[in-house]
């Protein structure tokens, strides 16, 4: 196992280019340290270069420019042989004669283990991936769930692997047995503590399985982060929209000197917070999650009254477990979770927008909150108090 | 649209299909009636059945047994072993397909010019539907030259313009990066919301099912399990497999003995692992009158996922406790597998909830929220869909 | 359950009749010939199975039934292999293997009758370039004379002539397989024998079985290429089933003995194909049974 360090990697298919012309990256040139031991994901849409730095992780690829380290080690001009990678493909790669007692053995018999050390090592990995009843049959005739395990196994039977790559490696899988098998994943990287680097277009993926998730889009990294800190502080409206489902919601804005102006919607907003705003960049978005808002069904006279907006339902959805809601405010479509019991009345519910939820982005990025906004959010995560819709 | 080219939305009468290949049974005999007009969707893990399904609906195969019946206002046909070309239906397939050689205008264009329609009236339904579907820039590209999610909305476009009085969609979007697929299912939602067509979407996803609505067919090894309005299946389910397709994450099933006298279910596993007695639930009475009713002793309690809760209140006065053996968290959700007493379940709570590995979990339940099956998997009781306070 | 459409059989019906005409009625015919005595176009004697008796018996035909089997013995056995070899040899992509292909496909456009001169004139030792290149290396050469050279010509002349056909079907076949089966055996630290036994070889297997089918039922049936070269012999060295049939036939107007063996021969053709496809199939079909179930 070993730390991953990418110091300024960047990767052209075309190769650098020659003066006079600008380079097509694939991935742009970025610098970043992976963990020993740590699991992470790399998401992001088609496209967006992913793939691309798996591949020079793994070293299928050699990088146009920049330096790769295992350990403190360059290694950027070895092949995936000598830099001990394992690798999980989209689609299950086997051997269609061997068994899957063979299958697991490959590795081990292509660097020369002797067969007794080779036996025990296989049915150790075997166990860990409840393979060990399915030993002597073909893999080729198996479920692909089971097949992709046995790539998996593969890589883990070696001792001596420095990460194990997954490239999208529950495609093929049924969602009712993605749950079990992304639980064994995580399990196995629990037990053998081994570095994991799993690229996925899927945020759920990706999310529950890392500890960090590196968001690419447009062969750029945008964010890397903790799948908490990607879903409350998205740094970029992209990350924003592409994680969560749906994504965050933004509505173009103006700003005031203690509040925000969307066409027929203002909110009051702390004046050093729109001042940084304002200083950032010159177009100014407004930003909230669709749990970070509360709906209700009609609309409540108290002295709280005043924040909440009246909102034009375009689409309801029932989820069975809750309801989405597509509303018409400040001048954009915007889409609120609710309860699952929730009903609206009329054409019109009434949104409020959780103060200590909102972001704010100059020029796609984020403005960060002074720190006593942060504390602020803080503590209303703590106590657990994201939003739901309350039914009258 | 055109009269001339509108057909009305079909109704399909499917009586005893099936369909075996050599010793395979691919689909078991099963009745199923579509209402003209309504969105159905297929739910089903992969060759649950629903592929053969939908391939004996358009006529691509013919069925071992049974016939279909396609009805146009009140007047019904027999078209079992008819053509497809003979049908009035489009289909979209999992795979993006369109003509290699064809712009994606003359791919559109394709089933008007087979229907012999007017220039004029082509070029303006061409250019309505692509613009519908965000493929107007595209129009004089070639498939090849388009993104994966461009060139299944060309394949829809295509479906769409023939504006068949059936449309059936064969996972249409499973082959899409999960964000594009998000977009493209609320806009083709919307499509298919203002248009007159019979609609069947299948899918192995339980949310895309909830989103999409309208009525479901729950399949399971080559069987209906069951049919009926979205909502109503998910709330209600027949069967534990009914309730097992619907529920993603999986559904938490829970061994139970009936304790007829107390009217009180003693959780098995809880006994088993060497505690004095099990975990008791006190059922609600609607839930033991039902339990009682089909005379067993021992029977499966189940819950969704969302129905085990972080918090206490109200009635949740049942606490389940156990051991975190993995945290997951969405972003909106947290999801628990827990190990406990009564068996390893899942919990999914709103919000983030970082808890390490190993640490004590305590899952509050309601009484009235459970599921129960019988044993062989039938529903005896399912709870009301709106349980009010305590 | 009945038939789904019944104007498909309209559509087979002009290929039903040219096969019909070509080789339907032509089969009814000989079979008409090989139970009866034609002593002249009016005078015909019924003598049922007298000439499959008689044609079985012949030890001339135990020859060339022989020399045939071992004949496409070492064809499959040589142009199998090479022509793997040469698949697996060929660039990927590119225009080397765009002009590979040319190259590899040329003898296939060659007609067979001109192969047989190009070869009746290549391998002379007076003459030909082959041959005199041999004679100067001291070999005594000959393939008009000698038996073994005459074989060793023939074969040559096959090997030239048909492993393009299955190096061209194992390239298709190599192509078709994923680039991550190559990565993974990389990463999997596979040598290239390991990575063309248990990747590229298992992959191979459809193309393979097509391959050796065509190759055994031409060789089979090879007639022109051995007819120009060597005209079967010297002696009879070179004479396989379908010249012996052609001498029976046309040489000896043997038309009873004659018809009596080419049904003979038929069968044996069909039987060998039939048992060959059934063996190579089954040893493919446990790789095919994850497929089978999909709806």
């Amino acid at each position: 196992m070993a730390r991953i360090e990418l110091v300024d990697v960047g990767h052209a298919y075309g190769g650098a280019a020659k003066a006079g012309t600008e380079t097509r990256w694939a991935l742009r040139p970025m610098t970043m340290t992976w963990r020993d031991g740590g699991a992470y994901a790399l998401l992001g849409p088609s496209g967006c270069g992913k793939t691309t730095l798996l591949n020079l992780i793994s070293g299928l690829l050699t990088p146009t420019q920049g330096r790769i380290l295992f350990d403190g080690k360059d290694i950027t001009q070895l092949g995936p042989r000598e830099r001990n990678i394992a690798q999980v493909f989209q689609f299950p790669v086997l051997y269609d004669t061997m068994t899957v007692f063979d299958n697991l053995a490959f590795p081990l018999r292509n660097r020369g283990w002797k067969e007794a050390a080779v036996r025990t090592r296989v049915s150790e990995v075997a166990e860990l991936l409840d393979l060990a009843g399915d030993l002597k049959r073909r893999a080729r005739g198996l479920p692909p769930d089971a097949q992709q395990k046995i790539s998996l196994g593969r890589g883990l039977v070696r001792t001596d692997v420095a990460a194990v790559l997954l490239d999208e490696p529950l495609t093929v899988i049924d969602p009712h047995l993605k749950w079990l098998l992304r639980r064994k994943l995580k399990q196995i990287h629990q037990q053998l503590k081994v570095s994991l680097i799993y690229v996925t277009h899927d945020q759920v993926e990706a999310l529950t399985f890392a500890e960090e998730v590196v968001v690419m889009n447009h062969g750029e990294v945008l964010q890397v982060g903790t799948p908490q800190a990607l879903y409350e502080a998205p740094e970029h409206t992209f990350v924003g929209h592409f994680i969560g489902s749906p994504g965050m919601n933004f509505l173009p804005c103006q700003l005031g000197a203690n509040e925000v102006r969307m066409s027929d919607v203002t909110l009051p907003m702390d004046a050093e917070w729109l001042a940084r705003a304002a200083a950032a960049g010159t177009e100014y978005q407004l930003g909230f999650r669709p749990d970070a808002a509360e709906v209700l069904a009609a609309p409540i006279a108290s002295a709280a009254g005043a924040a909440w907006q009246p909102a034009r339902v375009q689409a309801f959805q029932p989820m069975g477990t809750h309801s989405l809601l597509q509303l018409g405010f400040g001048g954009s479509s915007v889409w609120v979770r609710a309860a699952a019991a929730f009903q609206p009345a009329g054409d019109h519910v009434w949104l409020r927008p959780l103060p200590a939820k909102l972001a704010l982005f100059a020029d796609q990025r984020l403005v960060p909150r002074g720190a006593g906004e942060m504390l602020a959010v803080a503590n209303s995560a703590a106590a657990g108090t994201s939003a739901s819709g309350a039914a009258p | 649209m055109s009269a001339t080219l509108h057909s009305a939305a079909l109704a399909l009468k499917l009586e005893g299909m099936e369909k075996r290949v050599g010793a395979a049974t691919h689909l078991y005999p099963l009745n199923l009636e579509l209402v003209p007009g309504q969105l159905n969707v297929l739910l089903g893990a992969t060759l649950a059945g629903k592929t053969s399904l939908l391939r004996l609906m358009a006529g691509l195969d013919a069925p071992t047994a049974g016939r279909i019946q396609e009805g146009s206002g009140s007047v019904w046909r027999d078209v079992t072993g008819l053509p497809v070309r003979q049908r009035d239906l489009a289909m979209v397939y999992q795979q993006f397909i369109n003509y290699p050689s064809l712009s994606v205008r003359e791919n559109i264009a394709s089933p008007l010019r087979l229907r012999g329609v007017a220039k004029g009236e082509l070029e303006q339904r061409v250019a309505t539907i692509a613009e519908q579907l965000r493929l107007t820039p595209f129009l004089e590209r070639r498939p090849a030259e388009l993104s994966g999610g461009q060139q299944q909305r060309t394949a829809l476009a295509r479906a769409l313009a023939k504006d068949a009085g059936l449309l059936l969609l064969d996972e249409p979007l499973v082959n899409l990066d999960y964000k594009l697929r998000e977009e493209l299912r609320a806009e083709l939602l919307q499509l298919l919301r203002v248009r007159n067509t019979t609609v069947v979407y299948a899918t192995t996803e339980p949310q895309e099912a909830l989103q999409l609505g309208g009525n479901v067919v729950v399949m399971e090894a080559g069987r209906v399990v069951q049919s009926g309005p979205t909502l109503q299946v998910f709330s209600r389910p027949a069967s534990l497999a009914a309730a097992r397709a619907f529920s993603d994450p999986p559904l938490n099933v829970l061994p139970a003995r009936f304790d007829g006298t107390r009217g009180i279910a003693t959780l098995a596993n809880g006994a088993a692992s060497g505690l004095a007695s099990g975990l008791e639930v006190a059922l609600s009475p609607a839930a033991v009158a039902a339990v009682r009713a089909a005379g067993v002793n021992e029977f499966l309690l189940a819950l969704r996922p969302h129905q085990l809760h972080s918090e206490p209140g109200g009635c949740r006065s049942l606490t389940l406790q156990g051991t975190v053996e993995l945290a997951e968290i969405s972003g909106s959700d947290t999801y628990l597998h827990v190990h406990t007493a009564g068996g390893d379940v899942v919990a999914q709570w709103r919000g983030i909830h970082p808890l390490s590995l190993g640490s004590r979990a305590h899952l509050f339940l309601d009484p009235r929220e459970f599921f129960a099956f019988t044993n062989d998997g039938i529903a005896l009781f399912a709870p009301p869909a709106a349980i009010g306070d305590c | 359950m009945k038939p789904v459409n019944q104007k498909a059989w309209l559509m087979v019906l002009p290929v039903l009749l040219c096969v019909a005409f070509s080789a339907v009625l032509p089969l009814m015919t000989v079979v008409n010939y090989s139970v009866q005595d034609i002593l002249s176009p009016t005078q015909k004697v019924f003598v049922g199975l007298e000439w499959f008796r008689e044609v079985m018996q012949d030890p001339d035909l135990h020859g060339a039934l022989l020399r045939q089997l071992i004949f496409s013995a070492c064809v499959l056995l040589l142009q199998v292999p090479l022509g793997i070899a040469v698949a697996l040899a060929m660039p990927a992509q590119g225009w080397r293997a765009s002009l590979t292909l040319v190259l590899l496909a040329l003898p296939l456009l060659v007609p067979w009758n001109v192969v047989g001169t190009v070869w009746q004139i290549f391998a002379r030792e007076d003459i030909g370039l082959m041959g005199q290149l041999l004679a100067r290396a001291g070999f005594d050469y000959n393939y008009a004379s000698d038996a073994n050279d005459a074989w060793g010509t023939v074969l040559l002349m096959d090997v030239w002539h048909w492993t393009p056909l299955v190096s061209l079907l194992c390239y298709a076949g190599l192509r078709a397989i994923p680039e991550a089966y190559y990565q993974a055996a990389r990463i999997d630290g596979a040598s290239k024998l390991a990575v063309f036994r248990h990747i590229q070889l298992p992959k191979l297997r459809g193309v393979l079985l097509i391959a050796v089918l065509l190759r055994l039922m031409d060789s089979f049936m090879i007639y022109t290429e051995p007819f120009v070269l060597t005209g079967g012999g010297p002696g009879n060295s070179t004479t396989f089933l379908s010249q012996y049939l052609t001498q029976k036939a046309v040489g000896q107007f043997d038309l009873g003995p004659a018809a009596a063996f080419s049904l003979v021969y038929f069968l044996i053709i069909l039987v060998m194909c039939f048992v060959l496809f059934n063996f190579l199939k089954a040893a493919e079909a446990p790789a095919d049974a994850t497929k089978g179930n999909a709806p």
